[in-house]
Order: C-alpha cells, then structure tokens, then sequence
C-alpha cells in the first residue's frame, strides 16, 4: 500500500519570500512544494506526499498555540500515514516549529514524525525526546543528505521494523534506553573503556551526564544593610509533617513556607524529609541546612536588611533537570515580584 | 535552580552545598563550600557553640559573594 505522506516547510522553502514573509500565517497546498517534491521523489514507488503545509517561522515561533493548532487541522484532514517536518538545519525558529509541529503530530495522530536538524539548533534540545530529528549539517547544502537520511527513517519507522541505536540510525537519541543482555558484563566493558581511553582511542560512555546550562553572574548587592535577602534549599527542610507532602526524592514539587516571626529553626516545629542523605543531624537542628537562627542574629545586627518572610524548599535527590529548572524559574519570579535582593541556596 | 533563580530574578544567588563539583556542573556562579552533606551549614558534633560559629562564618562568606563583582563561576574559599 502506498503511504500518504505530508510535509511541513516554512516560508523560504515553499518560495513565498525571506524575512519579509516571515509573518505569513499557516496555509496548505495539496502538493509537494520545495524540499517536499525531493521526499516524493525519494519516496519511490513507496508513497506519495499528499500535502505540504507552510507556515512563516516569525508566525510559528510568535503565535506558537495557534500555529500548531491550525497546522494540526491541516494535517488531520489528510490523515496521513507519516508526518515530515524541515529540515530546519541551523535555522533557529525554523527548527522549534518544525520540532514543535513534529512532536505535536506525533502525540495527536499518533504516526511516525521526522524532521532534520543540526546539533545546535534550539529545536534539538527542546524536542528530541518527542521525535526523531536525523542529524544534519549547518546549512541547505546538506539537503540531499539530509532527506534521505529523513525518508529512510520514516520508511523503517512506517513498518515498524526495529531501530538499531541512535547514533546508528543517525538521529539525535531520545533519551531512551533499552535494556538487553551484553555478551560482556559491566566491569569488562568498563576496563575496556577505561583502557581506549588511556591509550586516547575513541571511546563512549553508557551513561551520558546531562549537559547544563551557563548564566552570565548576577550584579552584586550594593548596599547590603538595606537588603532583602531570601532562603532557598533544596535540603528538603519543611514544617513538621511535610504539609504539602514533597516527595522525599525526584521531587515534582516545592514548597513555600512563612517564616516571619521564627527566630530559630527547631525540631518541634520543622525537620529534614530529604531521602539523599543521613537526617540524623538535620533533624536535631535544622538550622544546620536551613540557617535561620544566624541569619536572625545577623539580620538584628544590621549586616543585612532583611530576612525575606519566606523560606523555597525542595528535595534535591534524583529530582529531573527539568523540574529543577522550573522550580527556579517559579521561584525566581516571586522574589523578582517581592523586590527580593539576593538569595542564600544551600545544598545537601 | 540556583541557576534558574539567578537568571529569572536577575539577583545574585550564592549556593552553599558541600560537593563543589555539582555546584560547577549545575552552573552556580558564586559558590561557598559547605561543611558536610548532611550539615551544610553547621558542624554539630562540635558541640553547639562550634556548630553556630562555623554557621556565622559560613554565612558571612555568602555575604561576601553577594557583594562581590564576578565575571565567571568564583568559589568563595575564605
């Protein structure tokens, strides 16, 4: 049976203009327009692109909930049988909305969604893990390359033949790992490893350490005797109880607790519900997480303004990047909102 | 999130946590060294007075770092 296949591109490739038509809201042609007409081709006697949607990158990247939703409508009405996006190479926006439509497409019609991108497109890392994105080059001199490496991806994935490893298969890895028996075990491939790498061989690890982000350091605080400063921890210290029952690791959740009027943490009234260390101490005292007695010395001393009302407190064991991440984001805008001058973060 | 908060508020955050490693991996810029895991701020098996002095100092290096121009990640050692 022939697949029927549609193709999402922006406004440069389908020849509508360059920035210019950057602003050009979603449309469809019930043809393959611009690098779609190379995918039919490539298609073969396999199947044939039914339709291409278009959708200016200014639009898509500015009007992201309605673009994708006019764009899914679109697709819908076809009811394709495999979904391309791009590639978007180095293309910034172009490479979010081709990301953003792909792991929408997936998710909604649940078929097979390729697109194509370099390694440092923004797309990559914000939605390789909802769809397969094959590796390209920088630039539109590699798209010979890069949909055939996209049409062959989409062809296997069609007849659900299985996929061999990321890298392989030449897709950016989604964050999945499958568990199966080594011929070798864990120590033996650890020495081997450990052996290339002396001798300065090629080597690759098993278990890729997350890659983080850089910020450019804060201004400091300049008049420290007028300033408010707050108390975050990701020490998992909480009111006696754990009234919003943050989980003790791979937290999902912070809390925010009043500490106005609290001159020194005691064990009556807080304690340590962190599952990543030894509580023992924490639980005796918790000011030797959550330094609050000082701080009030200090605070009455004048060294300092003021203790903000609130103390932020999460549990930092296992917890995803990604909530890490938001849990900042949130906090950092009640303080940004407070006039809050400076934070004190302690760690377990 | 130290990160996070820092890039949100626009303010300084300094971390204080033990393994100086993760606080350079997780992209902290102004870091002071904490005493223990399970006492960052604190070293209560000195006894109590010990405990809140080595708690003030620590907390007065945070101070410091706060007020400090950095231009890239700094641990505040002393």
């Amino acid at each position: 049976m022939a697949l029927k296949v549609v193709c999402y591109i922006n406004q440069f490739f389908a020849g509508l203009g360059g920035e210019d038509m950057a602003h050009t809201g979603p449309c469809i042609e019930r043809k393959a327009v611009g690098p779609a007409m190379q995918i039919d081709n490539l298609l073969g006697g396999d199947g044939r692109v039914a339709g291409t949607v278009i959708c200016g990158d200014s639009y898509y990247g500015e009007h992201i909930e309605e673009a994708r939703e006019k764009c899914i409508e679109y697709i819908r009405d076809m009811s394709p049988d495999l979904f391309f996006a791009g590639p978007a190479f180095n293309a910034g926006r172009y490479g979010v909305a081709c990301g953003d439509i792909a792991a929408a497409v997936a998710q909604k019609l649940g078929i097979p969604c390729v697109t194509g991108m370099y390694s440092e497109n923004p797309g990559v890392e914000l939605y390789r893990s909802k769809t397969f994105i094959v590796k390209t080059v920088d630039s539109a001199r590699g798209m010979k390359q890069a949909l055939e490496k996209m049409v062959e991806l989409g062809k296997k994935l069609v007849s659900n033949e299985p996929l061999r490893p990321a890298d392989e298969e030449g897709y950016f890895h989604r964050g999945i790992r499958k568990n199966y028996f080594h011929e070798r075990n864990g120590a033996q491939r650890a020495v081997d490893m450990l052996l290339r790498k002396i001798s300065e061989e090629d080597y690759r690890t098993e278990y890729e350490m997350p890659v983080f982000k850089r910020i450019k350091p804060a201004e400091p605080v300049k008049d420290l005797s007028k300033a408010t400063v707050a108390l975050v921890t990701s020490g998992g210290i909480v009111p006696r109880g754990n009234p919003d029952r943050i989980r003790v690791s791979s937290a999902k959740t912070y809390g925010k607790y009043n500490i106005s009027g609290i001159e020194d943490l005691t064990p009556e009234i807080f304690e340590s519900v962190h599952g990543g260390y030894d509580r023992v101490w924490a639980n005796e005292d918790p000011d030797v997480v959550l330094p609050v007695d000082v701080l009030r010395e200090m605070e009455r001393e004048g060294v300092f303004g003021k203790l903000y009302d609130y103390v932020f407190t999460t549990t930092g064991t296992g917890t995803a990047v990604a909530n890490a991440e938001r849990f900042g984001r949130e906090i950092g805008e009640q303080l940004k909102k407070d006039g809050v001058d400076a934070v004190i973060l302690t760690s377990t | 999130m130290v990160r996070e908060i820092e890039a949100t508020a626009g303010i300084p955050v300094v971390q204080i946590a033990t393994i100086v490693p993760i606080m350079l991996t997780v992209g902290a810029n102004r870091m002071v060294p904490g005493v223990a895991i399970p006492h960052p701020v604190g070293d209560p098996a000195e006894g109590p007075e010990a405990d809140k002095a080595v708690r003030r100092e620590i907390l007065e290096r945070a101070f410091k770092a706060i007020q400090t121009k950095i231009t890239e990640q700094t641990i505040f050692k002393s």
